[in-house]
């Protein structure tokens, strides 16, 4: 066995021991088993009690381009992306040089011996791994060397920082859902590579891992693709048609995953739900509008390219009055992007999506309960409202794993909207208009096909029709169809999920963000705060706009709007619908991929005070 | 020549009970609003023709569906079955929108109503895979060889060397429907005339009783674009170049009738009910043989004539909502408390996230 020797930095750290608050950054090879490993850290990090979050930044690629997994722990509950790195675990030739430099001053590095190591840097803790040699004593089947080979890290990174080994055993077994031999191999590799590094690496003095409680306590680790799934499934979803595309097929997947345990029929053993994988996106949405149409309640979900595909449905589905919910784990573009990084680009392409003027309802979930609770009250809106609503997620919220409040059940009845059924029909002796707004509300009444009346039927179509649904090119058609579809709009505008606000006494300075940003903005507050900047916060869950967000923007000096596109759509949204306060109103638009930081917030709200923006 | 006046056909009329179906409705009771198509337009007989077998058969109208795509051919699902619901959806979609209405309500009979460009062009690859997944629909292609409502352009199924007012000479081949409906697996495939409305009626009526997709590739002239006599696709075509594969004849399981004996005769079994009984006139041609079918296809093509008939019927083959092993009560009809899962099972899945 090779013997690695502890190379003590010349610059010791100076800070006292950072306990449960530092970024481990793990490099690895797309492809490799690490998805595995870090999901093992994760959890067996969790299970320790320690607020983290996990952030897969990964390439468009089957096997062998780089892949960074990032782990913050928090122990104040912090979980936006650190721009920091203090652990630097190197497992990938390719990217090893820069990797090692990535590493804050103080930090450690550890890495695969067997990689080309160029330069050390002075002030960085270096530990060789000898994985070569700790795999091929393992004595393990050949085919699954490279896949435990991420096995050593994990190990060593458990003995220099405290995790235990317990945990990591328990997330194994949870990773191969019970499977004692896969977990038992995989555990053999941490074994070993912990026995190696209690002789030669031992425990660091600068960054520990100990167990805490008070936050984890009665949560859940998900990603938010598994939560909309699952809060799909919970809503009566009947027919889930999608087309395979990055980073929205898990959404798919995980239905078609949970399906049976949710939704076979106790009676009869059937299955209360369809899930079809499309031939494209069109027939994707396609068959999500019939099946809309004919009264169930159906979903698609996919990213940016497909919407762009979805786009003349999507226009059907509003002017058809049809219901229908579109999820979009939105990746990064235009065009086909860049498929594997996050991005908040489709607020403009969800909210006007469709040729002519036409406006839809788009939530904004930003953790995994609230892409839960969307994922059901999504049909709630769709049917209510007879409209399509889209559900705007992002990659970093749909695929990363992310601590969560358990999803809370609900048995309260499906709002079904205005539908008339053959009672209904005698007792208005059959006259009804489908497009008739007899409430005022801009929601007319409709039938489903199937209704055993003869009165029942009306005709579909996305031409130009009167309030009967006869084909007509009338100018006054027309202007009173579209007229009442505005009305339809602001009744959207009082039952969407309201903005969540948190305001400060006295604080003059106003954030507007939304979905994912949460956890940067958080932070950014914090640290503004720190620095004797409070801010008022609100976080937009839903277009269109309610009335509290033109009064946040009143009650505020300035009100910056945060998001991540390059564009700054949401400003551009709420500048043409507040117009009258646009001046108060500045983007903050960061757009490279990566998940919003705090650091960014923080430095462009320093920036701007120091330009008298503010 | 007649020597009844108009008043005495009249008030015979009156007199005489109005016929009725064997759900007691007239067939008044199976039309639709009055068509906006050109005069003498192939389509309008097809409707009518639908008009005709529904009200034989005796449909519920409100359990049926009719849908279309865009175009002359997807206008027409107004000007049939005033009772049950329609949607004239998006150009070469209406695959898509039916596959989403069988699966939410798998007891509607759907109709779906098509033209060559809504499904050999633009909606090509949707009518293949709703043919692939045996949905159960009955997919009609009213073809006439041309865009309509845009004025006249050749479509992709419009014959190779056909000569049009404003496009000139077509110098491609066409995509012949049956052909891409049988090479995409389809379970019955049929090729008609709208001039032929005894062997349409018969194989509409053979579609609505058919397990999984019945595809119709009906030849429909188009009056003012395409109707002059070198095209495949008009009257004067159709009438001198239609060969009939068989008689046709649709025995519904309701109605005892006595067929006479035929040699070469042969009777399939629908699976809902009733037989359709072929008469042969080709006795080479077996309609549950796939190669015989494909056969019959090229011979059309080489010899440009109109071969007419059930080219194509496979019953065995399970349809969509068959192997999704949906519940039998139709996902539409299902209770809010059947339709999502029990607390217990929920919590069973947070147990496996905590």
């Amino acid at each position: 066995m090779s013997v690695a020797v502890r190379e003590a930095p010349v610059v010791k750290p100076d800070a006292p021991a950072a306990v449960n608050d530092f970024a481990i950054n793990v490099a690895t090879a797309n492809g490799s088993g690490s998805q595995t490993s870090n999901g093992v850290l994760l959890r067996a990090l969790f299970k320790m009690g320690i607020p983290i979050n996990g952030k897969n930044l990964f390439p468009s690629n089957i096997q062998g381009l780089p892949t960074w997994y990032i782990i913050r722990l928090s122990k104040d509950g912090f979980l936006a992306r650190r721009e920091i790195t203090d652990i630097q675990v190197c497992m990938n030739g390719r990217t090893v040089a820069e990797d090692m430099e990535r590493a804050a001053p103080g930090g450690i590095v550890i890495y695969d011996d067997s990689l080309p190591i160029a330069n050390k840097r002075n002030d960085v803790t270096y530990y060789g791994m000898p994985v070569k040699d700790l795999v091929k004593e393992a004595k393990l089947p050949h085919a699954l060397r490279d896949y435990v080979a991420n096995m050593v890290y994990v190990g060593v990174l458990a003995e220099l920082l405290g995790i235990e080994p317990a945990e990591i055993e328990a997330a194994l077994l949870h990773h191969f859902e019970g499977k004692e031999k896969a977990a038992g191999l995989n555990m053999e590799m941490v074994n070993r590579a912990i026995d190696w590094a209690s002789v030669h690496v031992g425990h660091h003095d600068g960054y520990r891992i100990e167990r805490m409680t008070g936050f984890n306590e009665g949560k859940i680790l998900v990603d938010g693709n598994t939560a909309g799934a699952l809060g799909a499934l919970a809503g009566g979803l009947s027919l889930a048609s999608w087309y395979p595309i990055t980073p929205s097929s898990s959404l798919a997947e995980s239905i078609e995953k949970y399906a049976p345990a949710l939704r076979t029929d106790p009676d009869t053993g059937k299955a209360t739900v369809a899930v079809i994988q499309a031939e494209d996106e069109l027939a994707a949405i396609g068959m999500v509008v019939g099946a809309g149409w004919t009264g169930a309640r159906a979903m698609t979900c996919t990213s940016g390219p497909g919407i762009s595909l979805m786009s003349e449905f999507a226009g059907l589905a509003y002017f058809a009055e049809v219901p229908a919910v579109i999820w979009d784990i939105q990746r990064m573009g235009p065009s086909t992007g860049l498929p594997t990084r996050t991005s908040q680009g489709d607020i403009h392409a969800a909210y006007y999506l469709g040729h002519g003027d036409t406006r839809h309802v788009v939530l904004f979930p930003a953790n995994p309960a609230e892409c839960f609770e969307f994922g059901r009250i999504a049909f709630d809106l769709a049917e209510e409202l007879q409209t399509l609503v889209f559900v705007l997620s992002d990659l970093d919220l749909g695929m990363n794993a992310h601590i969560s409040e358990p999803f809370a059940y609900s048995d309260a009845p499906f709002r079904r909207g205005k539908v008339l059924s053959a009672e209904d029909l005698e007792e208005r002796q059959g006259s009804w208009g489908r497009y008739m707004d007899v409430d005022g509300d801009g929601v007319a009444y409709r039938t489903l096909p199937g209704t055993r009346h003869n009165m029942a039927a009306y005709f579909t179509r996305g031409t130009g029709h009167n309030e009967y649904g006869y084909y007509s090119e009338r100018p006054d058609d027309w202007e009173q169809n579209l007229e009442r579809l505005k009305r339809k709009f602001e009744t959207a505008r009082q039952l969407v999920p309201r903005p969540v606000l948190e305001e400060v006494e006295g604080a003059q300075v106003g954030i507007i963000s939304l979905g994912s940003n949460h956890d940067g903005v958080d932070e950014a507050r914090a640290r503004l705060a720190a620095t004797g900047l409070s801010t008022n916060y609100l976080r937009l869950r839903a277009l269109p706009i309610d009335e509290s967000v033109r009064r946040f923007i009143e009650e505020n000096r300035t009100v910056f709007v945060i998001e991540a596109n390059s564009d700054g759509q949401l400003h551009a949204i709420l500048t043409t619908e507040e117009p009258a306060h646009a001046l108060k109103l500045i983007s903050m638009a960061k757009c490279d991929g990566l998940p919003l930081s705090a650091r960014y917030i923080v430095e462009q709200v320093q920036e701007a005070l120091e330009e008298e923006l503010i | 020549m007649s020597t009844r006046t108009r008043a005495d056909a009249a008030a015979r009329r009156a007199a005489r009970p109005a016929k009725t179906n064997r759900i007691g409705l007239e067939k008044t009771s199976y039309r639709g609003r009055p068509s906006t198509l050109c005069k003498g337009c192939g389509h309008d007989s097809i409707s009518q023709r639908i008009v005709n077998a529904a009200w034989e058969m005796g449909l519920d109208q409100t359990q049926v569906v009719k849908l279309s795509g865009i175009g002359c051919s997807s206008k027409t699902p107004a000007y049939y079955l005033g009772w049950s619901h329609g949607f004239n959806s998006l150009h070469g979609r209406m695959p898509s929108v039916a596959t989403g209405a069988v699966i939410a309500n798998s007891s509607l009979e759907v109709i779906g109503v098509s033209g060559d460009g809504d499904t050999a062009s633009i909606g090509i690859g949707q009518f293949k895979h709703a043919v692939r997944r045996n949905l159960p629909l009955i997919y009609i292609v009213e073809n006439n060889g041309v865009y309509g409502l845009t004025k006249g352009q050749f479509s992709a199924t419009a014959d190779e060397g056909q000569f049009l007012k404003y496009q000139g000479v077509n110098d491609l081949p066409p995509l012949d429907i049956c052909m891409e409906a049988l090479t995409a697996n389809a379970t019955f495939v049929a090729r008609s005339f709208a001039g032929d409305p005894k062997q349409l009626e018969a194989l509409l009526k053979a579609a609505i009783n058919h397990r999984g997709i019945a595809v119709l590739d009906i030849v429909s002239p188009c009056v003012t674009f395409n109707n002059h006599d070198t095209s495949t696709k008009s009257y004067g075509f159709g009438r001198a170049n239609e060969i009939r594969l068989h008689d046709l004849n649709f025995v519904p399981e309701f109605e005892e009738i006595e067929i006479e004996d035929y040699e070469d005769e042969l009777e399939v079994e629908l699976h809902d009910g009733g037989s359709i009984v072929l008469k042969k006139i080709d006795p080479d041609h077996d309609p549950t043989d796939r190669t015989a079918a494909y056969n019959v296809i090229q011979q059309s093509l080489d010899e440009q004539k109109l071969i007419t008939g059930l080219l194509y019927i496979n019953e065995g083959e399970p349809t969509l909502t068959e192997l999704l092993n949906l519940t039998d009560t139709p996902l539409t009809h299902l209770p809010d408390e059947r339709l999502r899962p029990s607390r217990e099972a929920l919590e069973g899945v947070m147990a496996t996230l905590a």
